[in-house]
């Protein structure tokens, strides 16, 4: 690099640098005195509602003009009767935001007929990833463990939700392994799911990373569950690597490869990972209205983004949130175009498994 | 001696942890917050709890509970209020109480009635937490052994109680029953995702109706309507003083039912996965079936609120464990309270299997806040009593337009739809000819409550067992017959007997006299139209959803049945059978206005709301109905009308609630509260 060429790259970024924090003091919004409604599809008993009640008090700290934050929950018809609800409305002074979720994004992925809301038209300001984490009873993971083939005739149980929401991806990757699991539907939340394997029903479960910790991670050290392997996580490339929060755990690409029935290649392995990155890497999502402008995009991402940096963050995040990226900015705006895309493949291979093995058709 | 020895040292922290004047300060403030809110029908836990989570955050953890607890522990004991002195059940867990309750106020006696209420409240809530104390160390293993078809068995138990609430002609009641839990299967299948009486096109139906809408509907709107049409007070009887001395001595006599009833509460609210909405219904059954002199039932019998009461608090302290011990919440408010607690301090109480071993001091803590919650929440509640008893001999009509702006409010609340105010009118005027015809409508409750779970547990453990037969037969066997379902297959059967033994005795609604044959024959048609609607169209379901037909079509099946006996019966039977109950011609005398010009009001200020939204029709309807029906002056319907409006208003900002929109505010910009 030239002395020239690097004075400069030096003058752009102290223009650039300039422009931006004339920017920041010039175009912001204040919304002193102003209420801002944030919108949850779901009850106040979800996963979700536990991340906006987390995130609610400290937006309302670094908001310009710290306005209250109230949390709204709107649920119904698996979250798209809010969605729906959000994509009717217009910005107007960025007091309304809309919190979706993994639930949200595949009826949208997968064309469900409910589905009204055109997440391109919603400018990003915060997303949120998790993981995800597969468990066994301990006879049957060290089964498995001699021999990845050791379980295809045994009958698994699996306390589900909804074949069309997060269920899908641990249903998939279990079938992709060889595994004969019957999902029963009806419970009503993942909680219930842990309980139903706890009383020795289901024989086979999985739970997000927080309330793996939470929830599973007591019954592995009293040795009536063993972890399997972690969903894994997205390296800067968009490769599948060990979760950080489990990095002694097998992602499932490891485990996918020891298997020899399962590829992690093809049109399957592709279904399944870009429905895993729809649903777990950005599985919660904070968005503005329709044509909101670009300081109020600026407003929120830098609230959103200074509550990250609090230095107490990592220890009151931790139990409500668990160890994942929250990303702002640019990192929000990929992991939504990430979460809100798969390939046409994908998509076709999701929908006809869907009614191949559940008789489920969405038109 | 292990488990003591941990837990001994554990409750002596406990109490030092909460016996400190901060906390305690910090308690009395929560259940004050919680009275407030939950002696308005409709309003409970829930409301409550999100008003006070956006304070949670870095709270320090004791005061944080203390508050929190203190709120939820209220609403049971507050919710009284409205449930004996308007017959309006204030909560799901309060139904039961109205049955006797009621018809105590009525008779003059709602101080005794409430006093009882909160005696066995607060012994309820103390039995309840001792037995926690102990219980909740050993609870996690016994909690595992009630599977699917031990949580089957329980729902089927519940729904056994309609043995005893079916009234005088017991296949009325079962059929009220049947369509209870066909009104309950209404949207998505929970196993399929197959639509039930609902499309695509209706989102509204796809989820079901809320219990909060549905138990108004069926409670609260014909006792308006009917008190109403005969235009005078609740009670036409001055109180009896010293009532309240009176009903705490009614619940001393009754101290083992109480503390039977207490301990019903308990174990169903242990048990993750029922809720708390049937408890009060098995302990009125209970008490019921264990009663010697069964004739004063419904017509005001202490013992039908002492049993319930005693039990509904005590089931808050069993849904802690659930709670606290697996992290799944037995109920909306304990789902919130999870969330709340996350927010305390630095968020380092972890509700879940870990919680007894590393908080087992805030486990504690939590209990026993409870159980103190109770005791100030009794006293405050006793100490109001008295006062607020002397609303029930205010004219109706002053009164109503009230409460049924707090109604259509809570109602509002379950989707903030207007369809939540038409399903609340449609279900009330059900409601309404429910009661008219003697239709057992605690019956339809139950069902109703109890649909989901029984068609989700059906389900559930049929494919479950369906599984361990393909294993051995033995471990299907071992599973469906554990020695807890076979214990609750044998409870039922003696319950059902007993129940349908006494059930001509028994009459939750007092009694009604035969009119003429039409109008009984009329609404018989009209329900067996709609079930045999409900049978064509759960039929229709496609085969791989078939798990979402059985149920719908095996209820509707049943209820047909007992449809097409009644209409044979009709055929035979001489009009003035009690098959053709008809209330409209007992009480011919006594009511002064017509149904329709009454619901008319109703429906007015509904079709107001369409239209230029809730607050202005609701304005117009205060002023109109005080001004026209009540015949008071424009000053006092203009006064009447403005605080109304001030207090809705009040409540929805500080709940930070909206109002249903109309037509108006889809063309015209209007601030809130109007918009």
């Amino acid at each position: 690099m030239t002395l020239i060429s690097f004075m400069r790259a030096g003058a752009i970024g102290a223009a650039a640098l300039g422009a931006t924090t004339a920017l920041a003091d010039a175009h912001r919004l204040d919304l002193s005195g102003e209420t801002v409604e944030w919108i949850i599809p779901f009850s106040e008993t979800g996963g979700s509602a536990r991340w906006a009640n987390f995130y609610a008090p400290l937006l309302s700290e670094a908001l310009p003009g710290n306005p209250t934050v109230v949390v709204k929950f709107m649920p119904g018809a698996g979250s798209t009767t809010g969605a729906n609800h959000f994509q009717g409305l217009s910005y107007e002074d960025g007091t309304t935001l809309f919190g979706s979720s993994g639930s949200t994004q595949f009826p949208y992925l997968l064309g469900d007929p409910r589905v009204r809301y055109e997440y391109g038209d919603w400018p990003v300001v915060l997303a949120s990833g998790t993981g995800g984490v597969a468990y066994l009873p301990p006879a049957m993971a060290e089964a498995y463990a001699a021999d990845p083939t050791a379980l295809n005739d045994e009958n698994f149980i699996y306390g589900a939700q909804s074949a069309t929401g997060l269920d899908l991806v641990p249903l998939l990757a279990w079938e992709m392994l060889g595994l004969n699991v019957e999902p029963v539907f009806g419970i009503e939340g993942r909680g219930d799911g842990r309980l139903m394997f706890e009383r020795g029903e289901a024989n086979i479960d999985y739970q997000t990373s927080s309330s793996y910790l939470s929830g599973v991670a007591p019954l592995v050290e009293a040795g009536t569950a063993t972890p399997w392997f972690s969903f894994g996580a997205l390296d800067g490339d968009g490769n599948i690597v060990r979760d950080p929060t489990f990095p002694d755990m097998p992602s499932f690409k490891e485990v996918c490869e020891a298997s020899p029935v399962c590829e992690t290649s093809g049109t399957t392995w592709d279904a399944w990972k870009a429905f895993f990155v729809a649903g777990f890497p950005a599985q919660k999502m904070v968005f503005l209205a329709n044509g909101a402008p670009e300081e109020a995009v600026a407003t929120f991402t830098e609230a959103f983004a200074s509550i990250k940096d609090r230095p107490d963050y990592a220890e009151i995040s931790e139990a409500a949130l668990g160890l994942y990226p929250q990303l702002t900015g640019a990192g929000a705006e990929r992991a939504k175009s990430d979460a809100t895309s798969v390939p046409d493949e994908a998509r076709a291979f999701v929908r006809e498994w869907l009614q191949d093995s559940y008789g489920i058709v969405l038109e | 001696m292990d488990v003591l020895a941990t837990a001994l040292p554990a409750l002596g922290d406990a109490f030092g942890m909460i016996l400190q004047p901060h906390v305690m300060g910090y308690l009395v403030l929560g259940v004050l917050m919680g009275l407030c809110i939950g002696v308005f029908p409709g309003l409970g836990g829930i409301a409550g709890l999100s008003l006070l989570l956006p304070f949670m955050f870095g709270m320090e953890p004791l005061t944080g509970l203390a508050l929190m607890v203190g709120m939820v522990a209220v609403v049971p004991t507050s919710d009284t209020f409205s449930s004996v002195l308007m017959g309006i059940p204030g909560s799901s867990a309060s139904q039961a109480t109205v049955l006797d309750g009621f018809p105590m106020a009525k008779r003059g006696q709602a101080a005794r009635a409430l006093s009882a209420a909160f005696a066995s409240s607060l012994f309820g809530g103390l039995l309840g937490a001792a037995f926690l104390s102990v219980f909740i160390l050993i609870a996690r293993p016994i909690v595992l052994l009630f599977q699917t078809p031990e949580l089957l068995m329980i729902t089927i138990f519940g729904l056994s109680m309609v043995g005893i609430l079916a009234g005088r002609v017991a296949i009325k009641g079962i059929a009220a029953a049947g369509l209870g839990l066909l009104i309950g299967t209404i949207g998505q299948g929970s196993s399929a995702g197959a639509l039930r009486m609902s499309t695509f096109d209706m989102p509204y139906l796809m989820d079901g109706l809320k219990l909060v809408i549905v138990g108004l509907s069926i409670f609260a709107i014909p006792e308006i309507v009917a008190l109403l049409r005969q235009d005078k007070a609740i009670s036409d009887r001055r109180t009896i003083g010293g009532g309240w001395l009176l009903g705490i001595k009614d619940w001393w006599t009754n101290i083992w039912l109480s503390a039977r009833c207490s301990l019903i509460g308990v174990m169903v609210g242990v048990i993750p996965g029922l809720g708390g909405s049937v408890v009060d219904w098995i302990a009125y059954g209970h008490t019921v079936q264990t009663a010697k002199d069964k004739s004063q039932f419904g017509n005001g019998d202490v013992r039908g609120v002492i049993g319930p009461e005693s039990s509904n608090n005590a089931k808050e302290g069993g849904g802690l464990v659930p709670t606290l011990l697996f992290g799944i919440p037995g109920s909306g408010s304990m789902a919130i309270f999870i969330s709340g607690i996350a927010l305390l301090g630095t968020g380092n109480i972890e509700v879940g299997p870990s919680m007894l071993k590393n908080n087992l001091d805030f486990t504690y803590a939590i209990v026993w806040l409870l159980a103190l919650a109770n005791v100030v929440g009794t006293l405050v509640c006793i100490a109001a009593s008295g006062g607020i008893a002397r609303l029930t001999n205010i004219r109706f009509a002053l009164l109503a337009p009230f409460l049924f702006m707090i109604i259509a409010f809570a109602a509002f609340q379950s989707r903030q739809s207007i369809m939540d105010l038409v399903a609340l009118f449609g279900i009330g005027f059900l409601g309404i000819m429910l009661r008219r015809f003697d239709w057992s409508r605690p019956a339809f409750l139950i069902g109703f409550v109890l649909a989901s779970p029984a068609e989700r547990y059906t389900n559930q453990a049929y494919q479950i067992a369906a599984s361990r037969f393909r294993r051995s037969f033995e471990d299907g066997i071992d599973y469906i017959f554990s020695p807890i379902v076979i214990v609750l297959i044998i409870i039922t059967i003696i319950s059902v007997y007993v129940g349908l033994k006494n059930a001509k005795n028994i009459m939750a609604e007092g009694d009604v006299n035969a009119g003429s044959k039409r109008a009984p024959l009329l609404f018989l048609l009209v329900i067996t139209a709609y079930v045999a609607f409900a049978y064509v169209n759960a039929s229709l379901i496609p085969d791989y959803a078939r798990m979402d037909r059985v149920f719908p079509v095996f209820v509707a099946t049943v209820t047909l049945v007992c449809l097409a006996i009644l209409l044979v019966q009709m055929r035979f039977l001489p009009d003035t059978h009690s098959l053709f109950a008809d209330r409209e011609a007992q009480d011919a005398d006594i009511n002064t206005h017509g149904l329709w010009s009454t619901l008319a009001w109703f429906g007015g200020l509904l079709l107001g709301t369409a239209i230029v939204g809730f607050i202005l029709a609701l304005a117009v309807f205060l002023v109109g109905f005080i001004r026209y029906r009540a015949q008071k002056s424009w000053v006092y319907a203009v006064a009447y009308g403005a605080a109304g409006i001030v207090f809705i208003c009040a409540m929805a900002w500080s709940l930070n609630r909206d109002f249903p929109p109309g037509l108006l505010q889809q063309f015209v910009r209007l601030p809130w509260p109007l918009a």
